[in-house]
């Protein structure tokens, strides 16, 4: 650790000073905050409440519910999560190292208990979730992506002086520690997170100076584990069909390739300015399953049309500058490979969430970060955005 | 950080980058470049029609008597989408208290039935067809048929009670048989559209529904596009799951037109038991060839407006009930209708029979003989029979009557008279080895159209045909094999029942395997020339020929329809006679016919049916025929028309009757004819024809159209239209003089009471009733 710069602490501690003064001080929080990147999230987190309140009004006035229930479930997901982003971003990262091994501990825990009968709870074939009273649940699979941004930085970011590049004990040690979490969520079955997991491992191993000749083989080793599972059988057969569909959109219009296909129905119907919020007839009619979650942008697409749609992609993209400025200019090699990890999370899920609905990725189970319904992800994705401002403000100016 | 973590950072930069333009480009392409696509697709995915059948038009008479109209029933009807989203205690509590209304005292109804009647076919738990229902689910799925007003009314006014629950009005076809005339192939039937109608409307301004109901043969298939109308679609939004959401848009039904027909249904009546008669007669006569009585298998009558081409009757033997269509026929009944065994009724073979005209073909030979500079006068020698080669060809039963002019050998019908001229063709053509021939009566024949339509109206018309040179090298080169084999094996078959026959065969067997066999034959122009051999004319050909010949040479087509006219009475269209060319003959040939044919009814084959007949003031030009077939009986013909005198005003009708198998067509059908001209001009006995013993209403057919009435009555043709009542007439508080109900079903009593009611559209509504 080294000392000289300005901790958020200290700003906290400094007493008898007016609280407004103490906003607009260039130390304070508030003032080394990346505003830039808290707008562009909040946007985002704006147009995914419409969107996710317009994708289940209609469902839940049809099946006699309340039709704002999930509104208000989302709305509160957003402040909690905003509470936690706010609590990650305040304790300093670089003491995040003692409780590393906590945060890490505690989400191999959570995704070891959804897998223990009479505790996990199942959705659309995955075992992911845990339930808890008044209608939530917890997914523990997207806490690990917050502990494994954490972990794996701290691993390689510990180097002796002079050394280059990370040392073959060092990357084994990371992979290793990758490997619980990853064996824990495959056997869920859980691909997508499985996916989002190992492009963090790949692009935080790569900004970490690992050599090339080590990442290929890694990426050789993980084609030949694809390769193998489906030859295995260790993908369920809707997982492997969803593939097909994919390659072969027409090959099974009423089943794996139906998603797909009235997606692609829902955003392509959108045109330049789309029908207007709660007007789509393909998300009224519920033509696209899990509109508030994995299928969330279809209602952008059809509702919002490209203008809307197409703003979304432009805020993820701000989102995604300003995560990877915040990597470069971070004060040490640690937070430079916390916000790569984040970067590559979230650039994956943006870019596997949104290329599905446009029929140009594989269905998989992954939610578009600050837009999709669901608390866990949420959550995760505000700790996430908590990381990355905490990096950013304790740079050195 | 080092340089190698800086460069991949630049390089995870370019990648996101370029990620995000890749989303950013799918977007463009699939919301910009083929958004249309899509947006279509959503459409059609979301919005399905619910389609109201419109009332089809009526087919009237003349008079204005419908041959088809409509019956209302009243239908309960439930809509599924309503009751799918109920609780299953509510839902069977409405189909339990609807069962206990629709229930009599002979029939209880339970609501697991009703239950059962809208569960689509397939679905978990639903009853087998035809209980359960196959049709759209977006459609109310009827479940009561022929309801009593009473009970829907009861259900309608406790709406509120019976959710779902619709009472609807459906209308049948039903056949009111004015003057008891049958008409089943002229009026034709209609059935459910099958797919390759459906998809073949689809580019008309009309396209058809899976549901609707279309003309399948008859004036309901030819004028299916003005009877039909057009459905009402209602368009409504749906979820995936196919529950209504609401409803995008909503056309009304527009009722069908009325086809108003030239036929007269007291004419058509006289010709259908004419026909009948005729065929009795037939059955009553021994046939010394096949020595047993005639068949008489089927008869086919015609009776044309001879200056217009109307058609004002036009029947056939045997025929059928065509109240077998009303709800579909089945299985059974529609085998009965097409069956060898029961004579085949569906068939109409006034126009789809055809039949070897035998003597009545001898109009187009003396023509061609006329035109050829044969002269009228002759002298022709009649002699009993004629030899061609080998072969003696004779006058039916052998008559002769020496020197004759050509008139008398048409009247007597000799044969030989013709034999001689037509084997002298043959020979002046060159023989077998022929050299550019003339072919002056297979030539005439073309000329007069026989082996063309004659263009009327009706669907199945079939087309006559001649054997010309080259039809009969065609022909001999096909069969060429078939002959020699049999020429070899004789008819083994054959020769178990009737020996004789069978040598015959085969000589004709040997004959056509020779090389030679394919050449025109002195045999072929003989028995052309007489309307024997391969010569085959429809029966409406050969009335329509006849009609050219009295009128003075117009071929017009035979119209079935006088108009079109719409659900109020409007006039929509009205079909004026249609020129289908002239015979090509001259005028004095043409004066020639017009004289001699009167002479068969007074001095010829057509004497002894027509004695009595006041033929010195209402002359009847006339030919029989008695064609033989091979391997059947005679087919007789009576073609004519009258009255026959130019002093006495213009031909009016022309008359065309043959039996198949029926013996000859004096004796058969010509008391037939003479019975219709007695009826149509109104003759008793020998007297002077009067106009009020005419079986036509005035003695004339009529030339105005059929009158609605404000009550949807229709009234003969000028009639004057009836004033409606002056009176306050509830809550609508008027009614449209010239807006009659487009239903044209009976006046039932009740019905515009619980039209309104149930509330019909706008069109109903209108029929304001004075109750």
């Amino acid at each position: 650790m080294t000392s000289g710069y300005p901790s958020a602490a200290t700003g906290l501690g400094s007493r008898g000073r007016s609280l407004a003064s103490r906003a607009i001080d260039r130390e304070s929080v508030l003032r080394r905050l990346d505003w830039v990147l808290v707008v562009a999230s909040m946007a985002l987190l704006a147009i995914g409440t419409m969107l996710v309140w317009s994708a289940t009004k209609q469902k839940e006035l049809d099946l006699g519910h309340d039709p704002q229930g999930f509104l208000r479930k989302h709305l509160i997901n957003i402040s909690l999560g905003l509470v936690l982003g706010a609590m990650t971003a305040l304790f300093d990262y670089r003491s995040l190292r003692a409780y590393a091994p906590f945060v890490y501990v505690a989400s191999v825990l959570g995704l070891i208990a959804v897998l223990a009968p009479g505790i996990g709870s199942t959705i659309n074939g995955a075992h992911s979730w845990i339930q808890l009273p008044a209608g939530f649940s917890i997914q523990p699979s997207e806490f690990a992506k917050v502990a494994l941004c954490v972990a794996l930085p701290m691993l390689l970011a510990e180097r002796r002086d002079a050394e280059t590049e990370p040392r073959l004990k060092d990357v084994g040690t990371a992979l290793g520690v990758a490997l619980v979490p990853i064996t824990l969520i495959m056997l869920q079955p859980d691909l997508g997170t499985t996916i989002v997991i190992g492009v963090i491992i790949l692009g935080v191993l790569a900004v970490a100076s690992t050599p090339s000749r080590w990442i290929v083989s890694l990426l050789l080793l993980g084609s030949a584990g694809a390769g193998m599972a489906i030859k295995l059988g260790v993908l369920k057969d809707y997982q492997v069909n969803r593939f097909a569909a994919f390659a072969n959109p027409d090959l099974d219009p009423q089943g794996a390739g139906y998603n797909v296909r009235q997606a692609t129905i829902a955003i392509g119907s959108g045109r330049l300015s789309g029908t207007g919020l709660f007007k789509g007839s393909q998300t009224n009619g519920k033509f696209v399953p899990e509109q508030q979650t994995d299928f969330v942008f279809t209602v952008a697409g059809e509702e919002l049309g490209f203008v809307g749609a197409g703003l979304i992609i432009v805020l993820l993209g701000v989102v995604l500058w300003r995560a990877m400025r915040i990597a470069v200019r971070a004060e040490d090699l640690f937070g430079t490979l916390m916000a790569t990890g984040i970067v590559c999370w979230f650039t994956f899920q943006a870019f596997e969430n949104i290329g599905m609905t446009l029929g140009i990725m594989p269905v998989t189970g992954v939610p578009l970060p600050l837009v999709s319904y669901g608390g866990s992800s949420m959550f995760a994705t505000m700790m996430a955005l908590g990381l990355l401002q905490n990096v950013h403000m304790r740079r050195s100016s | 950080m080092t340089d190698r973590s800086r460069l991949r950072l630049v390089v995870l930069q370019v990648l996101v980058l370029s990620l995000l333009l890749t989303l950013l480009g799918r977007l463009w392409f699939l919301q910009i470049l083929t958004g249309d696509q899509y947006q279509s697709e959503a459409s059609k995915n979301s919005v399905r029609s619910v389609v109201t059948t419109a009332v089809r038009g009526q087919i009237l008479d003349d008079q204005g008597r419908s041959f088809v109209r409509n019956r209302t029933t009243l239908v309960v009807t439930l809509d599924r989408t309503v009751l799918e989203r109920m609780k299953t205690a509510k839902e069977m509590g409405v189909l339990n208290a609807l069962g206990r209304r629709l229930s009599t005292r002979t029939a209880k109804v339970t609501g697991e039935e009703l239950l059962g009647r809208i569960q689509l076919c397939g679905e978990k738990g639903a009853p087998k067809p035809p209980v359960c229902w196959s049709g759209s689910p977006f459609q109310p799925i009827p479940v009561a048929k022929d309801v009593p007003p009473s009970v829907a009314l009861g259900i309608m006014e406790r709406g509120e009670d019976f959710p779902g629950v619709a009472a609807d009005f459906e209308a049948i076809r039903e056949y009111p048989y004015p003057s008891k005339a049958n008409a089943a192939h002229l009026l034709g039937y209609i059935g459910p559209a099958s797919g390759e109608e459906v998809s073949a409307s689809q580019s008309t301004d009309r396209p058809l529904y899976a549901s609707d109901q279309v003309g399948k043969a008859g004036l309901e298939a030819e004028y299916d596009q003005y009877l039909r109308g057009a459905p009402g679609v209602k368009k409504v939004a749906i979820d995936y799951g196919g529950r209504v959401t609401g409803t995008v848009s909503e056309t009304p039904a527009t009722p069908g037109d009325n086809i108003v027909t030239n036929i007269d249904a007291t004419v058509q009546k006289a010709l259908e038991d004419q026909l009948l008669a005729a065929i009795a007669r037939a059955r009553g006569q021994y046939d010394k060839n096949t020595r047993k009585n005639y068949v008489a298998d089927s008869a086919s009558g015609i009776i044309l407006d001879v200056n217009t081409g109307r058609v004002v009757a036009l029947a056939s033997v045997p025929t059928y009930d065509p109240s077998i269509w009303i709800g579909g026929a089945t299985a059974k009944e529609y085998s009965s209708l097409t069956s060898d065994a029961s004579g085949q009724p569906l068939s109409f073979r006034a126009l789809a029979g055809r039949y070897a005209p035998g003597s009545t073909f001898k109009v187009i030979s003396a023509s061609a003989m006329l035109d050829h500079g044969y002269s009228t006068v002759g002298p022709y020698e009649c002699p009993p029979s004629y030899n061609v080669g080998s072969s003696v060809y004779g006058n039916f039963e052998g008559e002769a009557f020496g020197k004759i002019t050509l008139k008398k050998a048409i009247e007597v019908s000799c044969d030989t008279v013709f034999y001689k001229v037509a084997f002298g063709q043959w020979i002046a053509d060159g023989g077998l080895k022929p050299s550019q021939p003339k072919d002056i009566v297979v030539n005439e024949a073309l000329a007069w159209g026989v082996a063309k339509k004659t263009g009327i109206d009706l669907p199945a018309e079939a087309t006559g045909s001649i054997l010309t040179r080259k039809d009969r090298y065609d022909t001999w080169v096909a069969n060429r094999a078939t002959y020699c084999s049999r020429a070899q094996n004789g008819y083994p078959e054959i020769a178990k029942t009737d020996r004789n026959r069978a040598l015959q065969l085969q000589a004709f067997a040997r004959d056509n395997c020779a090389p030679s066999g394919g050449a025109y034959k002195a045999g072929d122009a003989v028995n052309f020339i007489i309307g024997q051999g391969d010569t085959l004319f429809t029966p409406i050909k050969m009335a329509q020929l006849y009609a050219a010949i009295a009128n003075g040479g117009t071929l017009w087509q035979p119209q079935v329809a006088k108009a079109v006219l719409g659900p109020d009475g409007s006039l929509v269209k009205r079909f004026t006679p249609k020129s289908e060319g002239r015979l090509p003959i001259s005028a004095s040939t043409l004066a020639f016919l017009q004289d001699a044919l009167p002479g068969v009814t007074t001095d010829g084959t057509g004497r002894y049916p027509f004695r009595g007949f006041p033929l010195a003031q209402v002359p009847i030009a006339a030919k029989t025929g008695t064609a033989e077939v091979l391997g059947k009986q005679t087919t007789g013909w009576f073609a004519s028309y009258g009255p026959a005198n130019a002093a006495k005003g213009a031909p009016k009708y022309a008359i065309v009757m043959m039996v198949s198998q029926g013996g000859t067509g004096a004796l058969t059908s010509g008391q037939s004819v003479n019975d219709l001209y007695r009826a149509l001009l109104g003759i008793k006995g020998a007297s002077v024809p009067n106009p009020k013993l005419s079986i036509l209403s005035g003695g004339v057919l009529p030339v105005g159209l059929p009158v609605f009435a404000y009550d949807g009555r229709i009234l003969p043709p000028g009639s004057k239209a009836p004033v409606p009542p002056v009176r306050t007439l509830g809550p609508s508080g008027s009614s449209s003089p010239s807006g009659p109900g487009p239903s044209g079903s009976s006046p039932a009593v009740a019905e515009p009471a619980i039209g309104a009611a149930l509330g019909f559209g706008s069109a109903r509504r209108s029929r304001a009733s004075p109750l």
